[in-house]
C-alpha cells in the first residue's frame, strides 16, 4: 500500500513531452482517487519515511483533508496540463515548462501529505522555486516585474516561517506535528507560544494573501500565461490556507484574541478583495482580487472555529480551487479569442460563440453562488455558523462580499459577453484562437468543460461534498485519532 | 585571471579536486562528508578551471550539459529512495548489502542516494554558475 | 557564546529588514540573504549549543553515552542553506534580467504590471 502513494510524490521528473505530462497527471489523479478511497474507508493512512519511528522520522500522513487536497491537486493538474498543451507556446515548452509544472504539483502533493513541520517548509520551497520559474519563463517586461514582487514577498514569508520553526524547535525540541501538538499544549511560556503562532500566521498569511499582506498577488498573477495563472490561482494560495488550517487546528489551538484577530483579518480581506475587484478593468486582475476576497471566506471559517464553520470553509475551498482554476483558463480562452484582457474593449462573445459562453458561464456563476451551483452551499454554512456564534459583523461582511462578487461578475458578464463588440486591431504577437489547429482548440476547451462538470457536480451533488467536509471538520477539531495514529500510542 | 601560475595550477587542481570530492563522498555516512559537500568540491574544481581557462574550455572538458548530470542524479537518488518499497519496506529505508566491498566499505542504498545528491549538486551549481558567467 | 550569537542574530535581522525596506533591488536581495542567515543562526542557537560528540552510538552500547550534539538543528540548517542558495541564485539572475529589461533597479519605477493589456 505504501508503494503507490509514495510514487505520487515522485512520479516523473523529466518528461518533456506533452503526452507524457497528460498521462502522468491521469495516473496521479487515479492514485489520488485511490488514496482518497483508502482514507475514506480506513481512516488516517500514514507511513514513516526511512522507517524511523515518530517523533523522530518524517511521517507522511494522509487524513481526509490531505486526501481531498491531493485529489483536487490531481484534478487541477490534469486540467491545466491539458490546457497547456493547447495554449503554451513552444518556446516555453523548450524551457522545461512541463517538468517544472510537475515539480510544482509534486511540491503541492508533498505539502499536503507531510506530517512534519520542517518538511512542510521544504515542500513550500519546492513549490515557490518552481512557481518562480513558471512565472518568469518567457521573460516579458511585466512578467519580470510581477515576479520580482512575488519572489520578494515569498522569500520574506519563507524566512518568517523558518524563524517560527526555529523558535518552535527551541521551545519543544520536536518537529513532528502530532508530537508538537502535545508538547505545545503542555508548555508554560504562553507568551512565546503566542508569538510563534503569530509568526506562523504572518508567514502563511503572506502565502495565502490575506489582508494586509496580499499586495503581491494582484501585481503578479495576471502576468504569466493563462495556464500558469490558472494553477497559481487555483492552488498556490490554497496551500497557505491549508497550512493555516493544519497549524491552527493541530499545533496551536487559537485562543480568544487570536480568533478575533483572524475574524477581523478575514472580514477585511473579504472587503478589500471585493472592492479591489470592483475597480479593475483587466479581466485577470479582477479574478486575482476575487481570489483574495474568497480567501477571506475560508479564513472566516477558521476564525469562527466551530465545526459548522470549518465545514463551510472546507467546502468553500473545494469549490474555490476548481472554480478559480477554471476561471483563469476561461480568461485565457477569452484572450485567445479576442486578444485582450481589458473588459472595456471586450464584448459580443455571446453573439459570436454562444456555446463557449455557456461553458464559461458555469464557473462565473458558481463563483457567485447562484443556488444550485457550488458556491451557494458553502456560503450557507458559513453564514449559518456566523449566526450561531452571534458574530453578526462577520456575517455582514460575508454577505457584502457575496454581493460585491455578484456585482463584479454581473459587470464582467455584461461587458464581456453581452455588450456590442467593437473591432479590435489584431496584434502581431497574439496567436488567435481561430488560427490554432483543431487539436489545440480542443485541448483548450476540454479542460474548461471538465472542470465545469466537476463544479456542477459539487453544486448538484452537494450532499456528498458536505459529508466529506463535515468529516474533515470533525477530524480537524478532534485531533486525538491523528496524534494517536502517528505516535502509535 | 590570466596569470600563468593560476592557469597551470588549475590544470593540476582539477583532477586532484575531483579525486578529493569522490573521497569526501565515500567518506560520508559515519564521518563528516557526503554527497552535498563532495558535489560542491567537484563543482568548485570546474569553476576554478573555467575561471582560469574560460568557459568554453571547461565545457569541452565536461563534454555534456550539466543539466544531464542533474537528471542522472535525480534518477539515481529517486531509485535508491523507492527501491526499499519493492520489497515491502517504507520509503527510503536504509538497505545494506551483506558483505563489505574492499576500499569503499559497506554499500547500501544510502550510498546511492548520496551519489545521486552529488550528481545533482554538481549539475545545479554548474548550471547556475555557467548561466551567470554567460550573461556577464 | 549564546549572548554573542543573540546579538549577531539581532543585528542580522535588523540589517536585513533595513535593507529590504530600501528601494534598490540589489539591496533587497542582500536584505533577504541577511535575514535568511539570521534565521539559520537562530535555529542553531535554539537547538542548544553544547561541546559534544557526534551523535553516533558505539557498537557496544545501546544508548548515547557522552554529551552529544543535537543533529537535527544541523540538518535543518544544512537544508535551509541549500534551499536559500538555490533561491538566492535564482533571485540574483532575476534581478539581473529585470535590470536588463526594465533598465532600472529602483522598485518605484516598476509599474508595468499596472498597465493594461
Amino acid at each position: 500500500m505504501a508503494i503507490a502513494i509514495l510514487l505520487l510524490f515522485f512520479w516523473k521528473k523529466k518528461n518533456a513531452q506533452k503526452l507524457i505530462s497528460v498521462l502522468g497527471n491521469l495516473i496521479s489523479v487515479g492514485i489520488a482517487i485511490w488514496l482518497f478511497y483508502i482514507v475514506w474507508e480506513n481512516g488516517i493512512y500514514f507511513t514513516q519515511a526511512g522507517d524511523w519511528d515518530a517523533p523522530y522520522g518524517i511521517p507522511i500522513v494522509a487524513d481526509t483533508l490531505s486526501a481531498v487536497m491531493v485529489l483536487l491537486t490531481g484534478i487541477c493538474g490534469l486540467a491545466v496540463s491539458v490546457f497547456s498543451v493547447g495554449s503554451v507556446r513552444n518556446a516555453r515548452v523548450n524551457f522545461g515548462y512541463f517538468p517544472i509544472l510537475h515539480f510544482l504539483l509534486m511540491g503541492l502533493n508533498g505539502a499536503f501529505l507531510t506530517g512534519d513541520i520542517f518538511n512542510l517548509y521544504v515542500w513550500f520551497e519546492v513549490i515557490i522555486i518552481s512557481s518562480f520559474v513558471l512565472l518568469t519563463i518567457g521573460g516579458e517586461k511585466s512578467q519580470i516585474e510581477g515576479s520580482i514582487k512575488y519572489v520578494t514577498m515569498n522569500l520574506l514569508a519563507s524566512s518568517i516561517f523558518l524563524t517560527a520553526i526555529a523558535i518552535l524547535y527551541g521551545l519543544t525540541g520536536s518537529l513532528n506535528m502530532a508530537d508538537l501538538s502535545l508538547k505545545v499544549a503542555a508548555l508554560e511560556n504562553r507568551g512565546l507560544v503566542n508569538v510563534t503562532a503569530f509568526l506562523f500566521f504572518v508567514g502563511f498569511g503572506i502565502k495565502s494573501a490575506v489582508f494586509p499582506l496580499y499586495f503581491w498577488l494582484p501585481a503578479s498573477y495576471h502576468t504569466p500565461p493563462p495556464a500558469i495563472s490558472a494553477i497559481f490561482g487555483g492552488l498556490l494560495t490554497k496551500v497557505g490556507v491549508y497550512a493555516l488550517f493544519r497549524i491552527f487546528s493541530l499545533i496551536f489551538i487559537p485562543d480568544e484574541f487570536l480568533l478575533n484577530l483572524i475574524c477581523t483579518v478575514a472580514a477585511l480581506t473579504i472587503f478589500s478583495g471585493a472592492v479591489g475587484a470592483l475597480t479593475q478593468i483587466n479581466l485577470r486582475k479582477i479574478f486575482s482580487y476575487l481570489i483574495i476576497c474568497h480567501i477571506g471566506f475560508m479564513i472566516a471559517g477558521l476564525g469562527m472555529f466551530t465545526e459548522l464553520a470549518i465545514t463551510g470553509a472546507i467546502f468553500y475551498m473545494i469549490h474555490d480551487i476548481i472554480v478559480k482554476t477554471n476561471l483563469f483558463m476561461s480568461a485565457g480562452l477569452i484572450f485567445k479569442i479576442k486578444g485582450t484582457y481589458n473588459i472595456k474593449k471586450l464584448g459580443g462573445l455571446y453573439a459570436a460563440y454562444p456555446k463557449l459562453t455557456l461553458l464559461m458561464a458555469i464557473p462565473l456563476f458558481s463563483l457567485v453562488g447562484i443556488p444550485p451551483l457550488s458556491g451557494f452551499w458553502a456560503k450557507i454554512y458559513l453564514i449559518d455558523a456566523g449566526f450561531q456564534l452571534k458574530n453578526y459583523a462577520l456575517v455582514g461582511f460575508i454577505i457584502l462580499g457575496s454581493f460585491l462578487t455578484l456585482f463584479v461578475i454581473a459587470k464582467v458578464w455584461s461587458e464581456v459577453f453581452w455588450k456590442e463588440s467593437e473591432e479590435l486591431t489584431a496584434k502581431e504577437w497574439v496567436r488567435y484562437f481561430k488560427d490554432l489547429k483543431p487539436l489545440k482548440q480542443k485541448a483548450i476547451i476540454i479542460p474548461i468543460l471538465f472542470l465545469g462538470l466537476v463544479s456542477l457536480y459539487i453544486g448538484f451533488g452537494a450532499e456528498h461534498i458536505i459529508t466529506v467536509s463535515s468529516r474533515i471538520a470533525h477530524e480537524l477539531l478532534h485531533t486525538e485519532p491523528y496524534i494517536k495514529t502517528i505516535l502509535q500510542k | 585571471m590570466n596569470t600563468v601560475i593560476f592557469k597551470s595550477a588549475s590544470t593540476y587542481l582539477l583532477p586532484l579536486l575531483l579525486l578529493f570530492s569522490v573521497f569526501i563522498l565515500l567518506r560520508g555516512h559515519y564521518l563528516p562528508g557526503g554527497g552535498f559537500v563532495g558535489g560542491l568540491i567537484a563543482s568548485i574544481a570546474f569553476i576554478i578551471h573555467s575561471a582560469a581557462n574560460g568557459l568554453e574550455q571547461t565545457r569541452s572538458i565536461l563534454k555534456f550539459h550539466p543539466g544531464v548530470l542533474l537528471l542522472a542524479g535525480l534518477t539515481v537518488a529517486l531509485f535508491s529512495g523507492i527501491s526499499p518499497m519493492f520489497i515491502g519496506e517504507p520509503f527510503m529505508k536504509g538497505l545494506w548489502f551483506e558483505n563489505p566491498v574492499p576500499v569503499i566499505g559497506m554499500i547500501g542504498s544510502a550510498l546511492f542516494f548520496d551519489i545521486g545528491v552529488y550528481l545533482v549538486v554538481v549539475g545545479v551549481t554548474l548550471t547556475i554558475i555557467f548561466t551567470i558567467t554567460e550573461t556577464i | 557564546m549564546e549572548l554573542l550569537l543573540v546579538f549577531i542574530i539581532g543585528l542580522l535581522y535588523g540589517a536585513g529588514v533595513y535593507m529590504i525596506l530600501r528601494r534598490s533591488l540589489v539591496k533587497l536581495i542582500i536584505g533577504l540573504i541577511l535575514m535568511g542567515n539570521g534565521a539559520n543562526l537562530l535555529i542553531f542557537l535554539l537547538g542548544r549549543i553544547v561541546k559534544g560528540n557526534p551523535p553516533l552510538i558505539n557498537s557496544d552500547a545501546n544508548i548515547l553515552g557522552e554529551i552529544y550534539a543535537d543533529p537535527i538543528p544541523q540538518a535543518l540548517i544544512l537544508t535551509a542553506i541549500v534551499i536559500s542558495f538555490g533561491l538566492q541564485s535564482f533571485a540574483i539572475i532575476l534581478v539581473k534580467r529585470a535590470y536588463k529589461v526594465v533598465g532600472t533597479d529602483d522598485l518605484d519605477e516598476m509599474n508595468a504590471t499596472d498597465e493594461d493589456l
